[in-house]
């Protein structure tokens, strides 16, 4: 093995048409990968049609794994390697590959007619575009149906089966250990004999092939991460959501109900949440987005963990029954998985563009408690702190999570939930409890202005509640204009109180120096990365994350006193970095991307750099 | 459910403390006088009774009444009532709308209630304008009609609620009218006695901007002519000395007059339960000539929305007994570093 190389990092880049498994096939790779130890972080990038046109630029589909021995926090800048099943896969991708990286590619579909229908005007194997590159060509169609030639399935059926052919490929090119996946097509294919002995056969094909060109090329090892110890496994950020509103109903001793309607990239929240009912999961696939938060607020003033979850076009559905909720001052969570936009916009890409709608996007004085999830599985923690704050504080909460970490995995190291997420104090009523001739149903508490719980089926407690200003003592119809003014102030000091239910904010780096890089959301892991890198370096520049948006910490203005220049970069035009200026006076600089791409280490580190050395 | 037929509830029992603000002479005051009229007898404790509206004059009815109440937002009712009692199946749902509330703005979410059979009720108040807005035409109001948004007659066909629930799958579908003490607390307690979804139409008068538009049905020289009170197993006879009847003609309903030629024995009999009866009696809102319809048009039973998720859970946990979170936490691949 004299071309085994030891390295501490790689990125690879499957891509294909939509219909070729590319998802199926780097979830494979990210799992074994994960199984043996190293850290990862993948991003799936894929088409919003389901099958565009085969062949075409417009339905390749892409599943991007960085796996290492070192902590991993991003899916990678650049490919190290691009496996590309056809000529548009090629042309989509190779400049997500390292200048030098190499390219695995199917040769089989590099036909004349296949290079034109991918927009080419010559074959990319042939005018020049790959130099620089190293170039594996494999017939794999060909090497696929030759492997499986004994075996008795049609043509198609074996074609199909070339992902794992390739897959093989990378598993000997990357000495991954096939146990893994060979698990899995054994379990996913059990009641189809034929096609789990094809993929089977395939997969070992791939491998022994790759075998014999090993001394052409080199094959690389990659260590085990020295990652705490513990129990882990892998989840991405719509699952890790699912499961957080789960433990805060157990927690919080009350009935789950999702209220939603179907919208890319928040329904596999939908989905998940479906799947179980044996935890008494009420699951509403409503007519549209709007019945969708409106089931949500029927089921949460009956008593339930009520949720809704959407992305931004649905959100501005929502908008009028947000408020609702609001002024009832009940419990609900509304779950943003954002997306390009403004409009249908991007609706498989990334963006953090719905941040001043969460804020502001609704008619009146109508604050909002606002989260935001910083990691795939940061999703389960925030959904639960969500979930806790809007039973706590008797107000609506909205989660910000987007197509990035909503679809992003990494491995999670499983929580101890009994000792972590186990106690949730809701405001509902024990009615034997209360002195039912003094008791009104907007009771407060004088110290957190929530008000009490009360729900149908409680004996005493019958009141009604509306969208109309309510009465500071009695809860009836007010339009007294004293009283507004006064109910207006309650709901925004109620929910700047929640400040005192929350964590302070932590800096990670010097608590004072040159540069504070303020960023929320999903470009945590690519943030992280550029100013860590930084740091090494000696640079003096902090990260303050945000995780908690509306209210902020207490102590964010302080931590931002404390540095010469503050930073805020993010995927919008310039949203978060309005609401710092505004909020604390300072000249915090924007920095900007809507590519519907997440922010490369790279870019971020040169932004930094040029922030400090401006005057 | 906690049925309870022991209960003595008094008509006051059900009036809340809150001042009663429609205009004087309004259809909504009868409407809400039945109702509290009709929930002293449907057996149900009053905390277990929710009262959910939307927006518009007769969606302030749940502030009239001393049960849980829910104002909500124009249109969407029907889809908050659908949560509540899918949440919790235990209570007895009321859905207050009008015709621009239900039938405009919430048209969505009325036909997805009445498909899906959520066990609640939806009454209708329609009285063929806006009336909140200060009197805009609504998808109810006749062809033709001056309003404030049609100067010149409205253009608009006009909806039959009976048929657009019909043809939505309703289960249970009456009319009733707001000059009927009597025959409107009927149909609330069969209305609350059918499970599933039960739509009435409630025919009621506003006073401002649209008085008298039901008047062919109200007035007593008039409606004589004009309506029939459905009763089932009973013959379709109507007019002011009973001597009009049903009978069908083909494929279609004709109006005879009794006598001679035809008499009782020649009329329909009024079948709730039967579907190609009731798609006849639902179409009759678009004939003129024809009378108007008040009682229970059509009962059937179906699945119910609310029955069936709660089986499916009882079902899952059958099978695999009840949800253990750590075990999910630990399902599927799992790996320990050390």
């Amino acid at each position: 093995m004299e071309n085994l190389k030891e390295i501490e990092s790689v990125v690879i880049r499957f891509s294909g048409d939509s219909g070729d498994g590319m998802q199926l096939t780097g979830t494979q790779f990210s799992n074994t990968s994960a199984m043996m130890g190293n850290d990862i972080a993948t991003f799936p990038d894929y088409p919003a049609e389901i099958r565009a046109p085969k062949g075409t630029v417009a339905g390749v589909s892409g599943y991007q794994i960085h796996f290492g021995s070192q902590e991993i926090f991003t899916p990678g800048d650049e490919a190290d390697m691009l496996v590309a099943f056809n000529p548009a896969a090629l042309k989509v991708n190779l400049k997500e590959l390292k200048k030098g990286g190499t390219i695995l590619l199917n040769s089989d579909a590099f036909s004349d007619s296949k290079i034109a229908k991918a927009g080419y005007e010559s074959n990319p194997l042939e005018n020049g575009d790959l130099e620089g590159y190293q170039l594996i060509k494999v017939p794999i169609d060909s090497q696929t149906l030759e492997a499986l030639k004994d075996i008795d399935l049609d043509t198609k059926s074996k074609k199909r089966c070339k992902n794992f052919y390739a897959l093989g490929m990378t598993y000997f090119l990357y000495h991954r250990e096939m146990e893994t996946t060979l698990k899995w097509i054994n379990l996913k294919f059990s009641d189809n004999p034929a096609l789990l002995k094809a993929n089977l056969a395939a997969m070992k094909a791939g491998s022994h092939f790759a075998d014999t060109i090993e001394t052409v090329v080199s094959t690389y090892k990659v260590s085990s991460a020295k990652v705490e110890p513990g129990k882990y496994r892998q989840v991405n950020g719509n699952t890790s959501t699912a499961w957080g509103f789960i433990r805060a109903s157990q927690a919080a001793g009350l009935p789950l109900f999702l209220g939603s309607y179907p919208i890319t990239p928040a329904s596999d929240i939908l989905h998940e949440l479906s799947k179980y009912k044996e935890f008494g999961i009420k699951t509403f696939q409503a007519e549209d987005e709007i019945a969708a938060i409106c089931t949500a607020i029927g089921a949460g003033v009956s008593g339930s963990l009520a949720i809704t979850t959407s992305s931004g076009p649905g959100i501005a559905l929502k908008g009028e029954a947000i408020g609702l909720a609001i002024s009832y001052e009940m419990p609900l969570v509304i779950v943003n998985v954002q997306r390009g936009g403004p409009s249908t916009g991007l609706p498989t890409k990334t963006e953090q563009s719905d941040l001043f709608q969460a804020l502001y996007g609704r008619n009146g004085d109508s604050p909002l408690i606002i989260v935001a999830a910083s990691r795939p599985n940061d999703c389960f923690h925030m959904a639960y702190e969500a979930s806790r704050l809007a039973l706590e504080h008797m107000t609506p909460v909205m989660l910000l999570s987007d197509g990035y970490v909503a679809n992003g995995t990494e491995p999670w190291k499983i929580p101890d939930v009994d000792a972590l997420y186990s106690t949730i104090n809701h405001k509902m009523l024990d009615p034997e409890q209360v002195d039912k001739n003094n008791w009104s149903w907007i009771k407060r508490d004088p110290q957190t202005l929530v008000r009490d719980w009360a729900i149908p089926g409680m004996a005493g407690l019958e009141h009604r509640v509306g969208g109309l200003e309510k009465d500071f003592d009695t809860g009836n119809i007010s339009y007294d204009p004293a009283n507004h003014q006064r109910m207006c102030t309650i709901r925004q000091e109620k929910v700047d109180k929640v400040a005192d239910n929350i964590p302070l904010q932590e800096v990670e780096g010097d608590e004072s120096g040159d540069l504070l890089v303020i960023s929320w959301g999903g470009t945590y892991g690519s943030i992280e990365m550029a100013v860590r890198g930084l740091q090494k370096e000696g640079k003096k520049v902090s990260l303050m994350h945000l995780q908690y948006i509306n209210p902020m910490p207490k102590n964010v203005g302080n931590v931002i006193k404390n540095f010469k220049k503050v930073i805020v970069p993010e995927l919008n035009m310039g949203q978060m970095v309005h609401v710092i200026n505004a909020k604390f006076g300072c000249n915090a600089i924007a920095y900007n991307k809507v590519e519907g791409l997440p922010f490369k280490i790279s870019e971020l580190k040169e932004a930094f750099i040029n922030a400090l050395s401006e005057a | 459910m906690t049925e309870n037929n022991d209960l003595e509830y008094k008509k006051k029992d059900f009036s809340s403390n809150q001042e009663v603000k429609w205009c004087p002479g309004c259809g909504d005051y009868a409407i809400l006088s039945a109702m509290q009229v009709a929930l002293t007898k449907i057996g149900r404790k009053k905390e277990d009774i929710v009262f959910i509206s939307g927006i518009g004059c007769s969606s302030r009815f749940p502030y009239y009444l001393d049960t849980y109440g829910y104002h909500t937002i124009h249109g969407r009712a029907t889809a908050i009532g659908s949560g509540v009692k899918t949440a919790n199946p235990d209570l007895s749902v009321w859905v207050i709308t009008g015709d621009g509330d239900g039938l405009s703005i919430g048209g969505n979410h009325l036909i997805h209630a009445i498909r899906r059979n959520i066990d609640m009720n939806i009454i209708l108040f329609n009285n063929e304008i806006y009336g909140l807005t200060k009197g805009q035409y609504s998808p109810t109001t006749k062809q033709g009609h001056v309003t404030k948004s049609t100067p010149y007659g409205s253009l608009d066909r006009p909806f039959s609620p009976a048929k657009l629930a019909f043809g939505a799958s309703a289960t249970f579908i009456a009319r009733t009218l707001d000059t009927d003490s009597k025959h409107m607390e009927q149909v609330m307690l069969e209305a609350e006695n059918h499970r599933g979804t039960s739509f009435v139409e409630v025919y009621q008068n506003c006073l401002i901007f649209n008085d008298g538009c039901h008047a062919e049905y109200t007035d007593k020289n008039s409606r004589g002519d004009h309506s029939v009170i459905l009763t089932h197993g009973e013959p379709i006879i109507f007019g002011n000395e009973l001597k009009k009847g049903i009978i069908l003609d083909g494929l279609s309903l004709k109006i005879v007059e009794l006598g001679e030629t035809y008499t009782q024995a020649n009329c329909l009999v009024h079948d709730k339960k039967n579907e190609m009866l009731a798609s006849l009696l639902v179409s009759m809102d678009a004939d003129p000539e024809m009378p108007k319809l008040f009682g229970v048009l059509y009962e059937v039973k179906d699945v119910i929305y609310n029955d069936q998720v709660t089986e499916q859970i009882a079902h899952v946990k059958a099978k695999k007994g009840e949800g253990d979170f750590n075990k999910l936490l630990y399902s599927g691949d799992t790996w320990e570093i050390k």
